[in-house]
């Protein structure tokens, strides 16, 4: 089983750090990983996105032209990698950030209020992880067990105090796919 | 899960390879994409373990200098960069290899010429391979396509270096300095002690001791005569390493109808369009040189004997191709297909350039 995924936003949103949490969860998982981040001015603004592939096999490249998931945080990403999914595979979408909203219909499409719920929260650098739980519900090619712990591998000790907010993030996002 | 199995960058698992290998001294400047490598190291603190000097220079010509001065104690020592600073480095890494000294030099490559772009190249394919500065030398080349092989590259480089006395480097490009996978570490053993140095290195200018004679390492030879002898015994040293340490790994070249040449992270790219075409019936085959001086050319002559055709796919606007050219003695089509200025193409890419320039 290979999940190849694209987490593409703005840079600020949390797009590297969300891939990176899910590749720590892979690490735990003893999936195969890979992590190929657009690198450079990005994250000062811009768009940035990230590649993460998992498998139960050696990954050959870490560069694709299609995608099994896309989680897609603005417009111009939207834009950009719509036409990349694989038919079939999924689209996962915070509606905040789109003024056209996807048109295929070949393709499973979540809309996840991910803004919202994160105002609602009064945490708002949980955005990511809500992001994070709709994908791992939509799709459980990792469990929460094994992204908390990749968050407890991920985060630096002094950051660990952060891991309960995380977590409430994560499973309000699961919840949030749940109800869609 | 095995606890020995970690997730990073490329750039950290160099940095984490180095400590681990023992290496007495990392000097270097920060520039993008390999700024990771310095940030680790200061980062780890090594100096603090293992006694490890890392120091940031002022400069590329400072710190490749360094690495001269090191280098000429017996010390195992090392610096990195990407392709501008490199650029500044050719001096010194030439004075390095004439005085045949043992050194590690890194270079994550990004797109050129001039200062360029921050992203993904393999432009310094010449440079690296065919002597980037004057005078008649080789480096020996490792050209890593995995996280794991960026970290074992520097005990291999050394390990090489040492051997034969004469700088490495390790030719990378962005992506696989940037991107994260799964990584083993090697274990970590204790830096050499001084005693073991003076045994290792009984030519490096560490102190005069007990010896009748001071070893002295310069580049410098004003006498021809001695200089043509110097030289001579420079090219058997390479003559050797070109028939001990070949490397390279192939892919499918079995039953293969065609073959794809390419390195470091491109050959990654290649394999996937390589299964793509497989699906379709398409049999190409893949070798990826892991040094890319020595280079592999018996292999791919080999391979080239039974095939219909050979596609080279670089970073760069075709530099690897005239190895690959070399490498065929017969009448076979040879074609390239190359993104430049940082740009990466994707598999998809990759199999249309394939299927268009043999008309499949």
């Amino acid at each position: 089983m290979t999940q190849e995924i694209i987490i593409a936003g703005f840079g600020g949103q949390g797009v590297l750090s969300m891939g990176k949490i899910l590749a720590y969860a892979a690490l735990m998982d003893d999936k195969e990983v890979t992590w190929m981040p657009s690198y450079g001015p990005e994250q000062r603004g811009g768009t940035a996105n990230v590649t993460v592939i998992l498998s139960d096999n050696s990954i050959s490249s870490p560069v694709l032209d299609t995608y099994d998931i896309a989680v897609i945080l603005n417009q111009q990403s939207l834009d950009k990698f719509e036409s990349h999914i694989k038919p079939g595979g999924l689209l996962i979408y915070d509606p905040s950030g789109i003024h056209h909203r996807p048109t295929r219909d070949d393709i499973s499409i979540i809309e996840v209020d991910a803004m919202t719920a994160t105002i609602e929260m009064g945490n708002p650098k949980g955005y990511n992880m809500i992001l994070l739980g709709a994908l791992i519900e939509a799709r459980p090619m990792v469990g929460i067990e094994a992204v908390l712990r990749g968050l407890k591998k991920a985060l630096p000790e002094r950051h660990h105090h952060l891991i309960p907010a995380n977590e409430q993030a994560l499973r309000r996002g699961m919840e949030l796919v749940k109800q869609a | 899960m095995n606890e020995e199995v970690r997730l990073m960058k490329g750039n950290e698992a160099i940095a984490h390879a180095a400590i681990r290998y023992g290496v007495d001294g990392y000097f270097g400047y920060p520039i993008t994409p390999q700024s990771e490598i310095l940030e680790t190291l200061e980062a780890e603190m090594p100096w603090e373990t293992t006694g490890m000097v890392v120091l940031q220079a002022e400069s590329e010509v400072s710190s490749i200098n360094m690495v001269y001065g090191g280098a000429s104690t017996g010390a195992a020592v090392m610096t990195s960069s990407s392709s501008p600073g490199v650029s500044l480095m050719q001096e010194g890494i030439s004075y390095i290899a004439a005085a045949e000294l043992p050194a590690l030099i890194v270079n994550v490559m990004r797109g050129g010429p001039g200062l360029g772009t921050i992203h993904p190249s393999q432009s310094d394919y010449f440079q690296a391979t065919k002597g980037g500065g004057h005078g008649d030398y080789h480096l020996i080349v490792l050209a890593p396509a995995t996280v794991q092989e960026m970290a074992d590259f520097v005990g291999l480089g050394f390990d090489l270096a040492f051997k034969y006395r004469t700088p490495a480097m390790i030719l990378a490009d962005g992506i696989v300095g940037q991107m994260m996978e799964k990584v083993v570490l090697p274990p970590a053993r204790p830096r050499r002690t001084p005693e073991q140095i003076a045994k290792q290195c009984p030519w490096a200018a560490a102190g005069k001791h007990k010896r009748q004679h001071r070893n002295v390492v310069t580049s410098l030879e004003l006498d021809s005569a001695i200089m043509e002898k110097n030289n001579e015994r420079f090219q058997r040293t390479y003559a050797e390493i070109e028939r001990n340490e070949v490397r390279y790994e192939t892919y499918f070249t079995d039953d293969c109808d065609y073959l794809m040449v390419a390195f470091g992270s491109v050959a990654r790219i290649c394999l996937k369009s390589i299964e793509e075409a497989r699906k379709r019936g398409v049999k190409i085959g893949l070798v990826r040189p892991v040094t890319l001086w020595p280079f592999p050319y018996d292999a791919i002559s080999q391979i080239a004997e039974h095939v219909k055709g050979i596609l080279v796919v670089e970073l760069n606007a075709g530099q690897m191709i005239e190895d690959v050219r070399l490498a065929v003695s017969h009448d076979l089509p040879v074609y390239h297909f190359g993104r430049m200025g940082g740009i990466v193409p994707n598999p998809l890419e990759v199999l249309n350039a394939f299927t268009q320039k043999f008309n499949l």
